[in-house]
């Protein structure tokens, strides 16, 4: 006979049992497969280590492809970031009636997640060479959008359509930090004799500094890892790092596997640079937010 | 004089946001030479393509959904009532989505689970299906975790597992018919965000060569010129409902709270 009660486990084994399924799953589909990249932009065919395959980078046009990524991202997050911002302030502090606040938190909503390939169409129906916009400020205006310069298919028009989810984004998570703002320092500041901009400058601004460049970096990254809209949009014609790593992908049998591998370590080192200094700034804000 | 400066801004904004849904609109109506007319939709809604590809990305999307609540339910549930030292952890994990470009990922899922790995998912269609569901669990998992877990902090789990327990539930009867029901709207919030990034998304399904309706969308749009505004409409239609849905269940949830 065995015996009838078997010996205790400790309690806190037992208790780790139930975040296996997600500990595996976070491995298998997210973990590992980021390993196998990072590994595999330090080996070598034969499965040796080595740092050709990151050599491989330094290539004028790869180069060439991260600065303009890493251009785009800039401005889509600097704009992303000052439009957002101008608008929050305008809803939570400039006087607005209340009743604008929730439907433009829900169009942020919708805005944020409105990415992709559909977003693609709609710029294209509205600002492409037969777009709606165009067309009016011809025919009303007299202007050819195409004759100043402009293209939809450039540095300027793709940063013009990221900013359609990068300043929702911007307005989602700033509004809170906004409402963050106790009225009692703003009265506070005014009673020892401060102008508005003086409050702003040296109380709001300090406070609200680390969100809005926490902010700034995931806006950043957001922008930097966004493949489906850039494609849709110009198919293959503006090569940002993104597009180039999915070409890799695609013709693998042509490419260098190694130099695929490289690309996409470097976009895991941009992306996660920018979300470190995420945050750690939002960590040093919200000691100010109790 | 501030108040003008908002109404600018606000403005600014909506003029922003609003032309471009004007103008797709308006493209997407302009396939009949000189007047307005339904055809570029007639022409969609009847290409077959569309009903497939359509179907097989609400079928993903709603596998997803239920993978992902049978993942991040139990874990969120567990790590408040058991592990919240491991909160910080699990946590950071949940967010890695948002650092790792998913495009990088879906690379790392064709190297590991290629034909000759030790688990060869891209070998067959319905592999490389299940690939593709884990994928798009993953990155939903940021948004669903948080709202499960934004939900879990309004109850008093512990409180409820006792009373639970002492009445005799297991583990599954708690989870099944105390938890999930207390934080059904949180739930049906994630749900909603998981179907509509999956729908639409593109990189994945390219990459992983599954007939999904964000890669028709992309052929659709470099073979033809009136059709993808039409698309675009439709899946800003899909986006608006699934967000409209969520503001729904919050406020329907708020009404019987307060009612009750």
């Amino acid at each position: 006979m065995q015996p009838t009660k078997a010996p205790r486990r400790p309690a806190h084994l037992w208790n780790w049992l139930g975040v296996v399924p997600f500990f595996l799953f976070a491995a298998l589909f997210l973990i590992l497969p980021t390993m196998q990249i990072v590994l595999g932009a330090f080996r070598s065919p034969d499965g040796g280590l080595t740092l050709a395959n990151l050599r491989g980078l330094f290539t004028p046009n790869i180069m060439a492809s991260y600065m303009i990524s890493i251009k785009i991202s800039l401005a889509s997050a600097i704009m992303g970031c000052v439009i957002g911002f101008c608008i929050a302030a305008a809803v939570t502090l400039g006087g607005l009636p209340r009743w604008i606040r929730g439907p433009l938190l829900t169009f942020s909503g919708v805005a944020s997640n409105f990415a992709g390939v559909p977003l693609a169409f709609a710029f294209l129906a509205t600002l492409g060479r037969l777009g709606l916009v165009t067309i009016v400020l011809r025919d009303w205006f007299g202007v050819n959008l195409y004759a100043t310069g402009f293209n939809i298919l450039s540095f300027w028009g793709l940063t013009l359509v990221y900013l359609f989810f990068q300043i929702p984004l911007m307005i989602l998570i700033i509004t809170p930090a906004l409402d963050g703002l106790k009225r009692e320092w703003k009265e506070a500041a005014l009673i020892l004799g401060a102008t508005g901009p003086q409050y702003w400058r040296m109380i709001a601004l300090p406070i609200l500094f680390p969100a809005l460049l926490g902010t700034f970096a995931l806006l950043f990254a957001n922008a930097f890892g966004a493949v489906a809209t850039a494609i849709a949009l110009t198919g293959s014609s503006l090569s940002i790092v993104p597009i180039l790593l999915f070409a890799q992908i695609r013709g693998d049998v042509l490419g260098d596997p190694g130099l695929g591998y490289a690309l996409a370590f470097g976009m895991i080192v941009v992306t996660g640079v920018a979300n470190a200094v995420y945050v750690w700034l939002r960590a040093r804000s919200e000691r100010w937010m109790k | 004089m501030n108040r003008v400066w908002s109404w600018l801004a606000l403005g600014v904004g909506l003029l922003y946001f609003f032309l471009p849904l004007l103008g797709t609109l308006e493209f997407s109506l302009r396939k009949r030479k000189g007047e307005y007319s339904l055809d570029a939709y007639t022409a969609v809604f009847a290409d077959p393509a569309f009903r497939a590809t359509l179907g097989y990305s609400v079928g993903m999307a709603l596998l997803t959904i239920v993978f992902g609540v049978l993942l991040v339910v139990p874990t969120a549930y567990w790590v408040r009532l058991k592990l919240p030292r491991l909160r910080p952890w699990v946590e950071f994990i949940t967010l890695l989505p948002l650092v790792i470009p998913a495009i990088v990922i879906v690379f790392g899922y064709i190297r590991l689970y290629n034909t000759s790995s030790f688990l060869p998912l891209t070998g067959s269609a319905s592999g490389t299906n299940l690939l593709l569901m884990f994928g798009y669990a993953t990155l939903a998992l940021p948004y669903m975790y948080r709202a499960v877990d934004t939900g879990l902090r309004t109850i008093d789990i512990g409180t409820l597992t006792e009373a639970a327990q002492s009445l005799g539930a297991g583990w599954v009867t708690i989870l099944g018919r105390i938890i999930l029901p207390n934080v059904l709207v949180a739930v049906l919030s994630g749900a909603f965000l998981t179907f509509a990034i999956v729908i639409g998304e593109f990189t994945l399904a390219a990459l992983l060569n599954r007939p999904a309706f964000g890669p028709y969308m992309q052929l659709l749009g470099a073979n033809k010129a009136y059709e993808p505004a039409a698309l675009a409409v439709i899946a800003f239609a899909i986006t608006w409902a699934c967000m409209g849905l969520i503001q729904l269940v919050t406020r329907f949830s708020n009404h019987t709270r307060v009612n009750a």
